[in-house]
């Protein structure tokens, strides 16, 4: 029954092309030429639109050089949901394999493919649909919240997105040209090692994670920055919304974890490029450091993830509750205390890789002490409602959505936190499940929920409820129902990422999970649906600047928001800061002053651009490219520092012309 | 607000109540059996806390609808109550203090390094189980006899594993008898574990591990004491012995791999697998490690690089066939005269012992 054992040669690498021959154009794929045809005829079809409604040089001046933090928040969650879909695809692939290939079915991916698809899934889905969509509502929300202009760095925002993007695109290109790693989303060696992940698929891994880490560092450090010297006169740190604590609380984790990424990954490619030994099996290399680096970022990851949506709920269940939040103190600590000991737990990813019990027990007892604060914020949010006028509005389902869901996924967590219960549900499928159910419930609810809630603020129009309604329906089933078998089929002791199973008893479980992401598209298509008809109603759902009753400054604004943000300073006396404004009969002075602003750059697109061909060269092994990319990164970056036109101020009566429209609309 | 997922999860209880498939729920072994009781108790602990969430999650925001007939009991001003607080921090906080207390008794109890010392427990038996690419050597050194992908253990009897691996890393699952414990190279790791009945369970890597990963599966099957014999004696009649040359067959990657059996085992070799020193001429990462200990080999040893390599002659490519080794011979084709495939890394050092060569 074994397969042969067939010796094959390794690639000759070329000086002009590299080791990229035609042979790595999956050409004899049907699926993955399907693919290409249908995203190359969309493009076309694009590019097409664009150019009959002449709109490269709008698209060009708004948005590609823009430094405005709400445009490039916008831009985030664009990429995070073009992401999603591209994450969606390969999850449904997986779960029409698994329905299939039961009982010696080999399905219809082999595992060469099946495998890249899931390893795809898991890195698309973290690095680029979650971290995009988190980054984007912090990029959007958090600088109106604290009374900016901007962030503190705004080329540094454009630079960074374009680097996400940068990072994206390169995961994309591995789809048609090449192959994508097989190695499971953090990529363990020896398995992600020169000898056992032979082609380009592991290189274009770590290339596009180095480059879409870059951007999501320096985001970090830029929206720290803004945090504490940015925020309006008068507020002090205990004033700020709770969204922007949690938002600071994220990015201070960016900001010490993901240089512990970049180091890991810099590790494993010297190991591949250069034939050191940090990770490989001889030489004095040892597997194990991966591990432990690698969670020593990617603990504190899901709760980048997720901090910044507890921040969302927290403001949505206020304002629908028409209450303050309760227990505001409490909050903020409560994500202080999550934000430190998110670093000390992250030996529970291998509890069963033989450590001993005292030290499986020590990460079992912090893990679990994880679960209190997270309990206070969930009681703080239930409190919030009580004796309150809770209105029942979309983002308000999703918060009780998420509310429901994540507990049961925090209890599922706690119990994989008990080392003696990981022993027997690591690597199954429950653990898919309840990651599943912390991140859909947690972080994908809370996106949705954002985007509900803030859409107004960027468009000046609300979503189309009807459809907004039916897409959090669908989603809300189809996680249960796509996720519920998943848990009993870990119990039963299914693996993760298996690309065929013998037991015939566990396809029924299979199939109910493929009916659900069937559910979950529908959700999908929903929510696209209802962004294309809410913008043809627009005139009709067209709202003011304040349609929710909210509290906190960013409902101060103009919606959509000004350029400027703010026409005058504002002055802040204590926490929501703008209930109060409302509450007093506030009134914006019409003594303007000229309004200084950060000017538009091509800078940031320009290395981006630059950095996406040196990732691909250092794919291949195009060294002239490489080398010729990162020195125009590297002179792009000097010449920028020569750039002093980098300001410009808004005259006197363009504020006021933009703000009695304001007022009248 | 529950409806439209009731039917589903109605649906789902159903089914799930009715197979009998649940090795973790209906473990057949005792170390499995214990932690399938801590989960029990884990789950009810947190339903202490969890369904007045669940119950609160549901009945607060109907309760307060905005829409309600009565607003009187609106307040905005109930922003804090200390009273709250201490039960939201301390009932949680009580609960884990509860749960970690049970968390660190079982754990102990339940270390896979520790030797089961259970009072109906029989003679324990040793396993040397070895994840290739993609199939599972056993090794009983007791009885000088190996088999691939099939696992027997007498029942009631402790089993004794050492695990390692060839090249990448897997888990060692059965989860009707235990947990799972990683096979890694270069490194060795326990895990014990009892058959509490005569039965056939599924076993297989619970890690992914490459092209091969799905069908790593094997039955381990707990049998009396009579049919083990009988299932050894079964081994030693085979008449292919378990050489170092054969297992370095054996190693290479296959995928789907039927049940085989060696008659006899070469003494150490299990050792040799995890010190990466099975191919002729190989130093071992004992060796390896106490050379660098006392310095290391210097400069000079640079010449004895291939003894010490082993991932680059087992690369493999996405299909899971080997590919051609890279520099082999290379020690060869050094103009150093006496460089041959016995490194002579002993010289170089301080004050090693004399290399284990072969």
């Amino acid at each position: 029954m074994s397969t042969e054992v067939v010796e094959t040669t390794r690639e000759t690498v070329s000086p002009i092309f590299g080791r990229l021959s035609l042979d790595w154009i999956p050409y004899h794929e049907p699926i993955l030429i399907g693919t290409f045809l249908a995203i190359a005829l969309g493009g076309l079809a694009l590019l097409a639109v664009m150019t009959r409604y002449r709109l490269w040089v709008p698209f060009y001046k708004n948005w590609v050089i823009t430094v405005d933090h709400k445009k490039i928040g916008i831009m985030y969650m664009v990429l995070g949901f073009i992401m999603m879909v591209r994450g969606f695809a390969d999850a449904l692939m997986m779960r029409a394999q698994q329905a299939l290939a039961a009982g010696g079915a080999e399905g219809y991916l082999p595992p060469h493919h099946f495998d890249q698809v899931f390893t795809a899934h898991g890195v698309i889905m973290i690095f680029f649909v979650a971290m995009a969509f988190v980054t984007g509502i912090m990029n959007f929300v958090m600088p109106t919240q604290i009374g900016a202009r901007d962030v503190a760095f705004p080329f540094l925002n454009n630079f960074s997105f374009w680097m996400t993007v940068a990072g994206a695109l390169l995961v994309n290109v591995s789809l048609f040209i090449g192959e994508f790693a097989r190695v499971g989303w953090l990529a363990f060696p020896p398995l992600s090692g020169a000898s056992f992940s032979t082609g380009p698929g592991m290189d274009y891994y770590l290339w596009s994670l180095q480059i879409a880490g870059i951007g999501t560092t320096l985001s970090g450090i830029n929206l720290i920055a803004t945090i504490f010297k940015m925020r309006a006169p008068g507020m002090k740190m205990f004033d700020m919304p709770v969204f922007t604590w949690t938002a600071l609380c994220t990015n201070i984790l960016i900001v010490a974890a993901f240089p512990v990424l970049t180091a890991t990954l810099t590790l494993l490619t010297l190991d591949r490029y250069l034939g050191t030994h940090f990770f490989t099996n001889d030489l004095g290399g040892n597997a194990m450091m991966y591990v432990n680096l690698i969670w020593i970022w990617g603990h504190p990851e899901v709760y980048i993830l997720i901090l910044p949506l507890f921040g969302v709920y927290s403001e949505i269940v206020a304002t629908f509750s028409g209450k303050p939040l309760f227990g505001y103190k409490t909050m903020v600590w409560a994500t202080c205390c999550i934000m430190v000991l998110s670093f000390l737990v992250w030996l529970h990813h291998f509890f069963t890789m033989g450590s001993g019990a005292s030290v499986n027990t020590f990460f079992g007892i912090t893990t679990m002490i994880i679960s209190v604060p997270t309990g206070a914020k969930i009681f703080n949010w239930l409190f919030t409602m009580y004796k309150g006028r809770v209105r029942f509005e979309v983002p308000m389902l999703w918060t009780i959505g998420f509310i429901v869901t994540f507990t049961i996924g925090g209890m599922t967590g706690v119990m994989l936190a008990i080392p003696p219960v990981d022993f027997q549900l690591h690597n199954t499928l429950f653990l898919i499940a309840h990651f599943h159910n912390v991140i859909i419930g947690g972080v994908v609810f809370g996106v949705y929920a954002a985007v509900t809630y803030w859409w107004p603020k960027a468009f000046g129009f609300k979503l189309d409820d009807k459809w907004s309604k039916r897409t959090f329906w669908f989603w809300l089933t189809g996680f249960y129902l796509a996720f519920m078998p998943l848990y009993a089929l870990g119990l039963m002791g299914a693996t993760r990422r298996m690309a065929q199973y013998m037991d015939t008893g566990w396809q029924i479980y299979f199939i109910a999970a493929a009916c659900g992401a069937v559910l979950i598209l529908f959700g999908i298509l929903s929510t696209f649906i209802g962004f294309a008809v809410s913008i043809k109603n627009r005139k009709a759902l067209a709202c003011g600047s304040d349609p929710w009753n909210a509290r906190t400054l960013e409902w101060a604004t103009q919606s959509p928001i000004q350029p400027y943000n703010f026409p005058q300073v504002i002055h802040v006396h204590g926490r929501d800061e703008f209930w109060h404004m409302k509450q007093t009969g506030f009134k914006w002075s019409t003594d303007y002053t000229p309004i200084h602003m950060p000017k538009s750059t091509a800078t940031g697109a320009l290395i981006a651009l630059f950095a996406l061909g040196f990732g691909f060269a250092m794919v291949w092994y195009i060294w002239w490219l490489a080398i010729l990319s990162l020195f125009a990164c590297i002179a792009i970056g000097i010449a920028h520092t020569f750039n002093y036109n980098r300001d410009y101020y808004i005259p006197v009566d363009e504020v006021a012309k933009t703000e009695s429209k304001g007022a009248t609309a | 607000m529950l409806k439209p997922f009731k039917i589903p999860l109605m649906l789902l209880l159903a089914v799930s109540l009715s197979g009998c498939q649940y090795d973790v729920l209906h473990p057949s072994g005792w170390v499995a059996g214990q932690e399938r009781n801590l989960l029990i108790i884990s789950v009810l602990l947190m339903l202490i806390v969890i369904l007045p969430v669940l119950f609160m999650a549901v009945y607060f925001p109907w309760k307060y609808r905005a829409d309600r007939p009565e607003t009187d009991d609106y307040d905005p001003t109930f922003t804090h109550s200390n009273k709250l607080e201490v039960l939201i921090w301390g009932v949680p906080v009580l609960i884990v203090i509860a749960l970690g207390a049970f968390t660190w008794v079982y754990t102990h109890k339940l270390d896979p390094y520790r030797p089961l010392d259970l009072a109906h427990a029989g003679e324990p038996i040793e396993v040397e189980a070895v994840s290739l690419d993609w199939k599972w050597l056993f090794i009983y050194p007791e009885y000088g006899v190996a088999s691939v992908n099939e696992l027997a253990m007498p029942v009631n009897r402790p089993v004794n594993f050492r695990l390692t691996s060839s090249t990448v890393m897997n888990t060692l699952s059965i989860p009707a008898l235990s947990g799972m414990v990683y096979s890694m190279p270069a490194m060795q790791t326990k895990i014990h574990m009892i058959a509490d009945e005569v039965g056939t369970f599924a076993g297989r890597s619970a890690h992914y591990s490459g092209p091969g990963f799905s069908q790593m599966t094997f039955d381990a099957k707990s049998m009396t004491d009579a049919d083990f014999d009988a299932w050894i004696a079964k081994a030693k009649t085979v008449d292919t012995p378990l050489t170092r040359a054969s297992y370095l067959e054996l190693e290479k990657p296959s995928i789907g791999n039927d049940v085989a059996f060696y008659s006899t085992v070469e003494d150490g070799l299990f050792d040799r697998i995890r010190n990466l020193c099975v191919g002729e001429g190989k130093v071992c990462m004992d060796q390896m490690m106490m050379v660098d200990m006392h310095g290391g080999g210097g400069l000079a040893g640079i010449k004895d690089k291939a003894a010490f390599e082993y991932d680059g002659q087992r690369a493999i490519d996405g299909f899971g066939n080997l590919m051609d080794a890279p520099g082999a011979g290379l020690i060869d084709g050094n103009d150093d005269t006496d460089a041959n495939d016995k490194p002579d890394v002993d010289k170089n050092t301080r004050s090693a012992p004399a290399m284990e060569h072969n």
